[in-house]
């Protein structure tokens, strides 16, 4: 390079703008201004006769700033208003608009920033950094910083820039307050960014066709940056869709992509890869988009195989598809996707993660390990063949043993799929699950999508839709079955015939059920008359609420003959009528002393123990059910329970009083007619019976069963039950001890480990807080509501299930509004 | 023999719901009604009880037959015939019996049927014989009587074709022929015999028809196998054949101005078929009973509604273009044998409990 001084031109151009800001500064004269500018204007090119390259240059690289700087500061309403009809302004406005991008920018922002607030200059200047915006400017910023060989001088500048660039928004916010401008609302800005990105991509290919070197690296900052700051939806709404379009034909293009996506600073790789793989439509974009990063960048291969796959579980299925998708498609990435497969099955199948993880992250990585498998062929799993199966193995017992049936059935499904896959010459596993929405979902991941759905998924959306409609009209047009039908349709008058109640319509059955309860016994358990068996059964719950005096003197009996029943013969309905059957006994007549004992008795199936805890719920409900018909005969009760009036009453007053009522024309319908009667709750006298036998026993383990160990399932249903008894025992005397009883109980178990039993501990406080009378709560248990209290506050904070946390805050309200009926009424 | 072109639909409809292969069938815009009109917007009514019940006839009813108002009476007759072979006619105005007939020996009587021009009645018993009996002016005798050749539950079927000439067809010889014979003269017509590799069994049950375009004589007949066929009756050869149960078929009607017939089996199905213009079945679809076992089934006159008598001591009326379940009656305490329609809509049904029960049900606009 020259030595500056010694050039005559340089001279030249530093004299002219010298002068022009001496003139600019003292003078008041419109015309002098506007011809001193004008010729000012030569150096910056684009007029009839512009100055010559060096002059410009020197003018650009030394000169341009400071004299924005001071057109800057000559801007007041005044000077403007020296010549009509704005030409000063415009000319005054077309230096920043026509001269070097990025210095104009900088000095408008530093303009802006300086201005006072708010201010007639602020607001000039914000307009017309919204005319440099509308005017494509942002790209010639961006543009300059491709073509700037990377000297160390320039680094600083790049950054100050950057920093402007991806800030705009915060600043203008700032500045303007509510005065901004809606082309500086980061919703507005960060897509018109995207745009002139793409613009400065643009320039960059066609000079690299041209033979030109350039970097990306300027705007691989500005998209970190930009995605940094939480907007990858903005940016790359508008960036991906064109970018995919532009790489899909081209080599070239899909090189500047990758190498725009492999400069993005480590910092910012995450922001942008999870906003590209979102954006993404498939596998196909994504690889065209990104190439082998992964392979390159070990941020970008963490990124993508750890952090989306385990530390994160927001993403859906189709993101899921294609990072996965991704990964497969070429054979450099497929080891990595072996290598999640293996990580994933391993995490999947750890039973602290099944204890731990929240149900929505398990489910996330079910998926993953579905579309893997999908992915992966026979020859590449062969390899890792006992690995995955070890895990795979471990994984379906920890899932089978937990007690949620969500998590059950992930495993189930998960070991069903992939077991196939891995060990496809074994015998299928099957497992039975009831078919929904998310399992269709998840054998739906499980068949490898054909390859040729993605690129009409990548291309415009009007593909798809062309394929459809013929699709549509086929099924509109009906089948050729139509046709016959076709003729009747001029006699449609018949179509108010109104079908008569059909219920009655059972399957007939040729042998009767026996009349008498005592005959079910032994029909029961005797009889080889498959069809009177069934009858029996069938009939039972009826007879037993026909004749409860009948009842009472077998119901320990029927109790034990209907507790071990088998079901032998597939009856349908099979569970459901036995356990109607054992409810009703249960209420006529409370055998819950023998159900309770018989809970904790050896040599039952857990089975047997649940259907006892089942049982015990209903029958609480239908006694402690107000309005209740029949009322339960009473066994000598614990306490002076208040009687009601008539022990029994016959039942043939009730069917004598029906008719009467069903034959009386009443004249006038007062309040007496139907509501239903108030009456005692008929499980105050039982409730003990109940409840206190169940939670006695619960920490001494059996031989056959250990509720504290293994049978945790079995104590969540305990647990649960114990929650509905008292719930159901409000209003009666033994509620209080009730409640007392099993807040200790939760107090003892609140640390379990399991979901299930945690849930239930919760809703059992919450059922205690809503039975025990507020008074008694505060006057007999204190303590033990204030443990309570801190222990809900700490788990709706920190549980890891979703329904636990709301449990607690459910119970935490009730509390609240616990404390609020206390307190005082305010004075008026 | 060949299969016809409908036989390749039923394995189609085989494994289907119901209701899939109907909905199907009524596609056309036109003929779909929105379930909310069809549903009435409170309970169902509960189910009707039967206008009256006839009893007194001693032993169970195997055939009904209604009878206008012969004799000069503006009132219908109803004709019963019972297993101990006799039959009574029951006046509907009193509702009692106006005569016995007793020409059977005790057996089983299986079908009654008037002739059209006269007062005269054909009555099908096991004791091998078809009697024609004159009713007029209160005579009650056998004017002629045809012997049968089978001995099976199969019951006869008429077609008018003259002013005073009609056409039998009766189970026949050999187990599996059908007998066509010309009445009064009895000269056997022709026997139809199905085709050796066929082995369709017995035929179960008969009904004579006429096109409306071409007077040639068709039958309809229902075999031992489950499956339907259609006869040529002057042709003498099978048109068409579709299997339609799987169990024998124990009662088919055909409507023939819709083309489309119904028939009901041992089995817990009903088929409906239909038969279109080169004369070939198709099964349109099966609908499904709670109980197996239809005796009878029987559209009424103004097609618009489908009774079945059921084993399982029920009848089942349904809107026979839609097929919708309309009505169960439960009344009856043995199986239903036997149904009848009235010309005017009234429905008799008679069963082994020795009762017939007599319903209005949907009385005609």
């Amino acid at each position: 390079m020259k030595s500056r001084g010694m050039d005559p031109v340089l001279s030249t151009v530093r004299l002219t703008v010298r002068e022009a800001v001496h003139t600019l500064s003292s003078s008041e004269d419109g015309g002098c201004i506007f011809s001193t500018l004008g010729s000012l204007k030569r150096y910056l090119g684009e007029t009839e006769n512009p100055a010559l390259p060096e002059e410009q240059e020197e003018f650009a690289r030394i000169h341009f700033s400071t004299f924005l700087r001071c057109l800057v500061g000559k801007l007041s309403p005044d000077w403007l208003e020296l010549l009509p009809d704005g030409q000063l302004e415009e000319l005054w406005a077309s230096f920043f608009l026509e001269g070097p991008a990025d210095q104009a920018f900088l000095v408008l922002m530093e303009a802006i920033e300086g201005a006072a607030s708010p201010s007639f200059r602020l607001m000039k200047m914000a307009r017309l950094l919204a005319r440099f915006l509308s005017a494509g400017r942002m790209a010639a910023v961006m543009e300059g910083q491709c073509r700037q060989q990377t000297e160390p001088a320039f680094s600083l500048l790049q950054e100050t820039l950057l920093s402007k660039v991806v800030g705009l928004p915060d600043h203008l916010g700032n500045r303007l307050q509510r005065e901004n401008l809606a082309g500086f609302f980061p919703q507005n800005y960060f897509p018109l960014l995207g745009e002139e990105l793409l613009q400065a991509l643009q320039v960059v290919v066609e000079s690299l066709r041209g033979g030109l070197d350039c970097s990306v690296s300027f705007l691989s900052q500005v998209l970190g940056k930009a995605c940094v700051h939480g907007r990858q939806k903005e940016l790359l709404g508008v960036l991906v869709p064109r970018l995919t379009a532009l790489t899909q034909g081209s080599c070239l293009w899909q090189r500047v992509c990758w190498r725009l996506v492999e400069r993005v600073p480590d910092r910012a790789m995450e922001a942008v890869l999870t906003g590209l793989v979102e954006a993404a439509s498939g596998p196909e974009v994504l690889s065209w988009l990104l190439g082998n990063l992964v392979m390159k960048s070990k941020k970008a291969q963490f990124v993508m195989t750890q952090k989306l796959l385990f530390l994160q579980y927001r993403y859906t299925t189709p993101v899921l598809r294609s990072l996965l998708g991704y990964l497969a498609m070429d054979s450099q990435r497929r080891p990595l996707l072996i290598q999640a497969l293996k990580e994933l099955l391993e995490t999947w199948g750890s039973s602290s993660a099944i204890r731990r993880a929240p149900l929505a992250q398990q489910h996330y990585i079910s998926k993953a390990i579905l579309v893997c498998l999908a992915h992966l062929g026979e020859a590449e799993l062969q390899d890792c063949r006992d690995e995955l199966l070890a895990s795979l193995m471990a994984g379906v017992q920890s899932h089978l043993d937990s007690s949620l049936p969500a998590v059950r059935r992930l495993g189930m499904i998960v070991a069903e799929v992939a077991s196939a896959q891995i060990h496809p010459e074994g015998p299928p596993l099957r497992f039975q699950y009831e078919e929904d929405e998310l399992t269709r979902e998840l054998l739906a991941l499980a068949t490898p999508q054909p390859a040729a759905d993605s690129p009409s998924e990548a291309g415009p959306p009007v593909a798809p839709l062309t394929a459809e409609t013929p699709n549509e009209e086929m099924v509109s047009s009906g089948g050729p079955q139509a046709q016959p039908e076709g003729s009747d349709s001029e006699l449609d008058s018949d179509d108010e015939f109104v079908p008569y109640d059909m219920s009655g319509d059972t399957e007939l059955r040729s042998s009767k059920a026996p009349v008498y309860v005592r005959d079910c016994m032994e029909a029961l358990t005797t009889s080889e008359n498959w069809e009177r068996w069934e009858a029996t059964l069938r009939a039972l719950e009826g007879l037993i609420f026909r004749s409860p005096a009948a009842t009472q003197e077998v119901s320990v009996e029927l109790a034990k003959v209907l507790l071990h029943l088998e079901e032998k013969t597939g009856v349908a309905g099979f569970e459901g009528l036995r356990q109607r059957a054992l409810v009703a006994v249960t209420v006529t007549d409370p055998v819950a002393e023998y159900l309770t004992t018989q809970f904790y008795a050896l040599n039952y199936s857990l089975r047997q123990r649940m259907d006892i805890l089942d049982v015990l719920t209903l029958a609480a409900q239908e006694l402690s059910r107000p309005g209740r018909r029949q009322k339960p005969p009473q066994r000598g009760p614990p306490g002076p329970g208040p009687q009601p009036g008539s022990p029994a009453t016959p039942a043939w007053r009730a069917v004598v009083e029906e008719r009467i009522r069903s034959k009386t024309r009443r004249v006038s319908k007062g309040s007496a007619g139907q509501g239903p009667a108030a009456d005692p709750n008929k499980f105050n006298s039982v409730a003990g019976y109940f409840f206190f036998p169940l939670i006695q026993l619960f920490d001494r383990p059996l031989v056959t069963f250990d509720l504290l160990g293994d049978d945790q399932l079995v104590l969540g249903r305990l647990v649960h039950t114990l929650g509905a008894l008292m719930y159901l025992s409000v209003n009666t005397m033994v509620a209080v001890p009730m409640g007392k009883a099993l807040l200790e109980f939760v107090w003892a178990l609140r640390f379990h480990g399991d979901i299930y039993v945690r849930q239930g501990l919760l809703s059992a406080v919450s059922s205690v807080l809503l039975s025990v009378p507020a008074e008694r709560l505060l006057a007999d248990l204190p303590d033990e509501l204030l443990e309570a209290q801190s222990w809900l506050a700490d788990v709706a904070q920190k549980d890891p299930d979703e329904d636990c946390r709301t449990l607690a805050i459910k119970a935490l309200l009730l509390l609240e509004k616990l404390r609020d009926k206390l307190l005082p009424p305010p004075p008026p | 023999m060949p299969l016809a072109p409908g036989t390749s639909h039923t394995s189609d409809f085989a494994g289907r719901s119901w209701s899939e292969a109907w909905t199907e069938g009524r596609d056309t815009p036109g003929d779909c009604i929105p379930p909310s009109m069809v549903a009435p917007p409170s309970p169902p009514p509960p189910p009707p009880d039967p206008q009256f019940v006839l009893r007194g006839s001693r032993s169970a009813v195997h055939a009904l037959h209604f009878c206008g108002g012969a004799q000069g009476q503006g009132h219908p007759l109803l004709l019963s015939g019972s297993l101990h072979g006799l039959v009574h006619i029951w006046s509907l105005q009193t509702r009692r019996v106006l005569a016995t007939l007793d020409g059977h020996a005790g057996k089983c009587v299986t079908w009654l049927q008037t002739l059209p021009p006269g007062p005269q009645l054909l009555s099908q018993g096991r004791d091998l014989r078809v009697h024609v009996w004159d009713l007029a002016e209160g005579r009650n005798a056998i004017v002629d009587s045809v012997c049968l050749e089978s001995v099976g539950f199969c019951r006869g079927s008429v077609l008018a074709c003259g002013p005073q000439r009609w056409m039998l067809a009766m189970p026949g010889k050999g187990g599996d022929e059908v007998q066509i014979l010309e009445m009064p003269s009895k000269t056997s017509v022709c026997s139809l015999k199905p085709e050796a590799e066929a082995r369709p069994g017995m035929p179960m049950c008969l009904q004579l028809w006429q096109a409306d375009s071409s007077p040639l004589p068709l039958l309809l007949a229902g075999y031992e196998d489950g499956s339907v066929a259609l006869w040529d009756v002057s042709a003498r050869k099978v048109c068409s054949r579709v299997a339609c149960h799987e169990e024998p078929v124990m009662g088919l009607d055909f409507d023939s101005q819709k083309a489309r017939g119904v028939s009901g089996s041992a089995e817990k199905a009903l088929a409906v078929w239909s038969l279109d213009e080169q004369r070939a079945l198709q099964v349109h679809g099966t609908h499904q009973l709670t109980n197996p076992g239809v005796a009878d089934v029987r559209i009424r006159p103004d097609r618009r509604l489908l009774a079945t008598a059921g084993w399982d001591h029920r009848i089942r009326v349904f809107h026979w273009r839609t097929m919708k379940p309309l009505a169960v009656l439960a009344f009856h305490s043995a199986a239903v044998h036997c149904l009848a329609f009235a010309t005017d809509g009234l429905l008799a049904a008679g069963s082994g409990d020795q009762r017939i029960s007599v319903w209005s049900l949907y009385p005609r606009m």
